[in-house]
């Protein structure tokens, strides 16, 4: 995997497991370039998800584990979305991990 | 799960900061919460610094990383623990402390502050009671 | 040439700030940073100390370790001044020599 990212022209660093190197440095069509490696349009529905993750770690300073991401998003979102199922659909590589660098956030802590 | 619950007991002694013991037994807290077993979290002696309310890095160019204390519950640890005397010879009280609340998302049962004040003596019975202390 | 002490240790976890005020002489500079900022706090159990060292000393506290830690100027012992990073690097222009207790 390389290094950087390229997105509308621009170069992103990346870590050796594709997460964005710096957090400040997001826009959106990180997201949107990342999810497209990973054969991934992304819907409203997973820009919830991205969105609420972006807003938890700026409030938490952390990315959460996968059971507290779907604990916290069924506090948020609602139960119908609270579940691990609905996650897993939108993130096939799992919601905490995957949506989490789309979100440019580190990789979770808590996940083993 | 189907295995025995332990008491696992995380003892903090260390401030903020200043080593990178407070963050690092953070993150195992954490991590160690997927495990599903009984969690508390003690802090003792300069520990009790960790959970003081208003900390703000910018300044220092750390990350801050006291916002974190209150996912706490979210990661399902249910019980934390200060000793009193450590505060008293601080000059600091409970209401110097950040509150963690915490949900039980089932049944929807609430506490509002899980941080508990307690005498010396109950934390060395605390510390008797457990299975397992990870000190920091 | 007088001398700027520091002490970056908390005064409950170590004893250097206590070893400090032993040797420090007459009329020198004390600043706390780090962790040893807590030794500048009202209402410690190390409070008499840094009163009695406040008689003799000029004791300085630095303002963004304390702010990290919670700690706002109202909480500090009258008599000890908060000084930013560049009043760090005044004190110890000003002192010349600089004795750091590790």
């Amino acid at each position: 995997m390389s290094d950087t990212i390229e997105v509308d022209g621009k170069q992103y660093g990346v870590d050796e497991e594709g997460y964005l190197a710096n957090l400040n440095d997001w826009v959106p069509g990180i997201a949107t370039v990342m999810a497209a490696q990973d054969n991934i349009e992304l819907t409203d529905e997973h820009w919830d998800i991205i969105n609420f993750l972006r807003e938890y770690y700026e409030e938490y300073q952390i990315a959460p584990a996968v059971r507290v991401l779907t604990k916290a998003v069924g506090k948020k979102l609602g139960k119908d979305k609270g579940n691990s199922k609905y996650l897993y659909s939108l993130f096939p590589y799992g919601p905490a991990k995957q949506a989490c660098r789309f979100a440019g956030l580190p990789k979770p802590t808590g996940c083993v | 799960m189907s295995e025995v619950v332990k008491k696992f007991m995380y003892l903090n002694r260390k401030a903020p900061y200043g080593t990178i013991y407070a963050w690092e037994a953070l993150e195992v807290v954490l991590i160690g919460a997927a495990f599903d077993q009984d969690v508390s979290v003690m802090f003792i002696d300069d520990g009790v610094y960790q959970l003081t309310k208003g900390q703000d890095t910018k300044a220092i160019g750390m990350k801050n990383f006291s916002p974190t204390f209150r996912t706490l519950g979210d990661y399902e640890v249910k019980k934390i623990f200060v000793d009193r005397a450590s505060l008293e010879a601080r000059g600091l009280s409970q209401d110097d402390l950040v509150e963690i609340a915490w949900e039980d998302f089932e049944t929807e049962e609430e506490i509002e502050n899980i941080v508990e004040v307690i005498d010396s003596a109950r934390v060395g019975e605390l510390m008797n009671e457990s299975d397992a202390i990870f000190s920091f | 040439m007088s001398i700027l002490h520091t002490v970056n240790k908390s005064p409950f976890e170590r004893n250097a700030l206590e070893s400090c005020l032993k040797f420090a002489t007459d009329g020198s500079a004390l600043l706390l940073f780090e962790d040893g900022v807590y030794a500048a706090l009202k209402g410690t159990a190390v409070e008499p100390h840094v009163n009695d060292a406040l008689a003799r000393l000029k004791v300085y506290v630095l303002g963004p370790d304390l702010q990290a830690r919670g700690f706002s100027a109202e909480r500090i012992i009258e008599g000890v001044s908060v000084v930013d990073y560049a009043g760090f690097v005044d004190l110890a222009a000003e002192n010349g020599k600089v004795q750091a207790w590790l």
